[in-house]
């Protein structure tokens, strides 16, 4: 069957690949480009340890085409922050211990990142509700709603302090 | 695992989608949010030779309210995008009070209200919020557009009454006369659950007085059911308890269900009792939960 050559922005960075049109995205991210942050956790779409951003909104990735981010952007957890310059939600797990195997912590946190950035306020209601779409089987999830807190404080502060720098 | 092999195309506009359709017959299938199709496919619990991805038709994506109150919404109009609208809550409450409770909040980014109607799955929540609303459906192809009222769009489980090469452009809502109430009641074991039963129902009053009633089961049924009794006992009537109590025995009546993993037959008929009841008396359903 035909290979089909698309270029998709992951993390910032336009990549061209050739793929089949029934290859999905989280195959694409893991396999094709060796981002294996994105983890998959199930076959029937329930898990959420695959979610990534697509133009800025949460998907699930195992349940998308690779072929239909052509044209368009990806974030993984890869390109959340840096070893040296975490990003407030990497800082937040750390911090308050969201997670304990892993495994579901990059879908989390890319879900958490798109609630967040939505509604930099939310309580730990909105935080539950939103997180609701993404399992784990260790923690209990307790820590995660704490971490998704502190990661929304420390984010408010940061641009409360980046608008001040520009009043001043 | 991965889907069987497949041709794939992303066409920009709808002629051009329906000269592919057109190309593949009934092989081909409609890529919408793909919520349902590609778990499906991913299982080869179908292998359709064609997807016709219509994500790339911008004129697709859009609900609107039209002068007169009615609602239409698009083919890419995502359960995320009702959950966060604006126009919902004042004038269309039953919708408003389905839209987060679909899925779950990252599934409802990419799924389409009309592909949920397209897919008919019997625990479908948007068809029995369209029963009750009286919803249509708006089906095009290549010779033009055709209105199916919603009763008539679902005929049978994961069948609907689209014709080959067709395309459910938009859904559509009639407007409302009066004062409009109404909720959606879902009953579900966990987030992202399909409903162990749900209830939807729409009213519209004068003066205190019911003019119509629409009530949709979910769950409950081989299919979502309109419980056209139960209705018919509501209008004319002020909603009194005990009108009240007659509307959601015979809602309970109307419901077939069947004893499976998610409850005894006898628990969910209580439910949809119970569900018709609270939504009659004016409760709303905590939005999170
Ligand atoms: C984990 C999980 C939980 C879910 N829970 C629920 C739930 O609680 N309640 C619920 O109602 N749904 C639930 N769903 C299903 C979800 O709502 C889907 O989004 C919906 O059923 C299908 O919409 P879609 O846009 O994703 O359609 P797709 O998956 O793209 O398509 C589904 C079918 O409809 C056809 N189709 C789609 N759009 C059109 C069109 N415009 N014209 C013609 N044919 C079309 C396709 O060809 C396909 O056969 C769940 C899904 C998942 C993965
Ligand atoms: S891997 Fe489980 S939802 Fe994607
Ligand atoms: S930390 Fe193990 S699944 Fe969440």
């Amino acid at each position: 069957m035909e290979e089909r050559r698309i270029t998709v922005t992951v993390n910032g960075e336009p990549r061209t690949v050739e793929i089949e049109p029934r290859l999905l995205l989280a195959h694409l991210l893991r396999q094709g480009l060796g981002l294996t942050g994105t983890h998959i956790g199930c076959d029937t779409t329930n898990c959420g340890a695959c979610t990534v951003l697509y133009d800025g909104r949460p998907v699930k990735s195992c349940t998308m085409l690779a072929v239909q981010a052509d044209g368009h952007e990806v974030t993984t957890v890869e390109g959340l922050g840096t070893p040296s310059e975490l990003d407030p939600v990497q800082e937040g797990f750390t911090t308050e211990h969201g997670l304990q195997c892993g495994f579901c912590t990059p879908g989390m946190m890319m879900a958490a990142k798109a609630l967040i950035t939505e509604n930099p306020n939310p309580t730990e209601e909105d935080v539950r509700w939103g997180l609701s779409g993404n399992l784990c089987r260790c923690t209990g999830y307790q820590n995660i709603v704490k971490a998704v807190l502190w990661a929304a404080e420390k984010q408010r502060a940061a641009s409360a302090a980046a608008s001040t720098d520009v009043t001043v | 695992m991965y889907p069987s092999r497949f041709r794939y195309e992303a066409p920009r506009s709808l002629g051009e989608a329906f000269a592919l359709l057109a190309e593949h017959g009934d092989e081909a299938k409609v890529l919408a949010g793909g919520q349902s199709l590609i778990p499906l496919v991913k299982l080869r619990f179908a292998a359709p030779a064609m997807l016709v991805d219509i994500n790339g038709i911008p004129e697709l994506a859009y609900h609107r309210e039209d002068a007169d109150g009615s609602l239409r919404i698009g083919a890419l109009c995502r359960h995320a995008d009702l959950e966060r609208s604006p126009l919902l809550p004042g004038n269309h409450p039953t919708m408003a009070a389905a839209a987060p409770l679909v899925a779950d909040p990252i599934v409802r980014t990419r799924g389409t209200l009309v592909g949920s109607l397209c897919h008919a799955d019997p625990q479908g929540d948007w068809a029995s919020v369209m029963l009750a609303l009286n919803g249509e459906i708006i089906a095009q192809g290549p010779n033009g557009r055709r209105t199916i009222p919603a009763v008539d769009f679902v005929v049978g489980p994961f069948q609907n009454a689209l014709h080959p090469g067709e395309i459910a452009v938009e859904a559509r809502v009639p407007a409302a006369r009066g004062t409009v109430s109404g909720s959606y009641l879902k009953l579900e074991r966990r987030v992202g659950d399909f409903a162990t039963a749900g209830v939807a129902v729409a009213i519209e009053s004068v003066g205190g007085q019911v003019i119509r009633a629409g009530i949709g089961l979910t769950g409950v049924g081989a299919g979502n059911i309109k419980a056209v009794e139960a209705e018919q006992s509501l209008v004319g009537y002020t909603l009194d308890p005990d009108v009240i109590a007659r509307a959601a025995e015979l809602a309970a009546g109307a419901a077939r269900p069947k004893t499976d993993h998610r409850g005894s037959a006898e628990y969910k008929r209580h439910v949809v009792a119970t569900f018709v009841r609270r939504a009659l008396s004016g409760y709303r359903a905590p939005v999170a939960a």
